[in-house]
């Protein structure tokens, strides 16, 4: 965890990842989890917009002070990985997490 | 029904993409504090987003006006810039002129247009090349709240 709130209680069914903040905004249902590898403050607006509850960075990327603290005014835990985007992606996916369309199979 | 029309102006600065996303931010905190429905909040704040990063990326400054008015919710952006010429062009999905810092940064696909589309009800977009551009979006809340039936 990069930042997580004190009284973090969150669960989550549904993800999707992407590095185009423009997919993510026309995502007509969207996922609570974001994986990305975009590390600037527009990750977060774009969260904020389509009311992603969580944002993991994937192959070790980090993003600066400035936007974990707007991660922060807005109550996104930020989670950070070094698995590259689709390994990331197939492990929650094997552990139940779906996709938009509500299924993964 | 309350006649009163609830109104806010914002101005948004071109090229400041630090700040770029709080305008929008602003009118998703008013419409939850108001108790609006999730998915209409969600689809005004997408599609207000979408209307000013528009402005942060292509225009010198713009001005976003918002109101609530008793059936339907109007968004109003208004930029000095360079203008759309060819606004069916603009239209189409993938289409861009976005410079490449954009892109870094996750935008500029040639998505915002239509995505504004999708998300409002009425998108009417007004563009003098070289003077700017005037985007208006109307947006219905899925029912009518009560007593403005």
């Amino acid at each position: 965890m990069l930042w997580e709130p004190v009284d973090l209680q969150l669960e989550i069914e549904m993800a999707e990842a992407a590095d185009l903040m423009s997919d993510v905004l026309t995502q007509s249902i969207g996922g609570e989890l974001l994986l990305t590898g975009l590390v600037n403050s527009h990750v977060i607006r774009t969260a904020e917009m389509v009311d992603i509850k969580a944002i993991t960075f994937i192959h070790g990327k980090r993003p600066d002070e400035k936007t974990i603290s707007l991660a922060k005014q807005k109550g996104i835990p930020l989670l950070a990985t070094k698995l590259f985007l689709f390994e990331a992606c197939a492990r929650l996916a094997m552990r139940g997490l779906t996709g938009s369309s509500g299924t993964i199979w | 029904m309350d006649k009163r029309a609830l109104e806010w102006d914002y101005e948004i600065e071109g090229k400041d993409f630090r700040n770029a996303g709080k305008v929008s931010s602003k009118v998703k905190e008013i419409l939850k504090e108001l108790g609006f429905d999730p998915d209409f909040v969600r689809k005004v704040a997408i599609a207000s987003y979408e209307a000013e990063m528009n402005v942060v990326c292509h225009a010198e400054k713009g001005r976003l006006h918002f109101a609530i008015l008793p059936a339907v919710l109007k968004i109003v952006v208004e930029d000095r810039g360079p203008g759309i010429p060819d606004i069916d062009l603009a239209m189409q999905e993938g289409y861009s002129t976005a410079p490449p810092e954009i892109r870094e940064m996750g935008f500029g696909a040639g998505m915002g247009l239509p995505n504004m589309k999708k998300n409002t009800d009425e998108l009417n977009i007004v563009s003098t090349v070289g003077e700017g551009t005037v985007v208006e979006m109307v947006i219905r809340p899925p029912l009518s709240r009560e007593g403005s039936g």
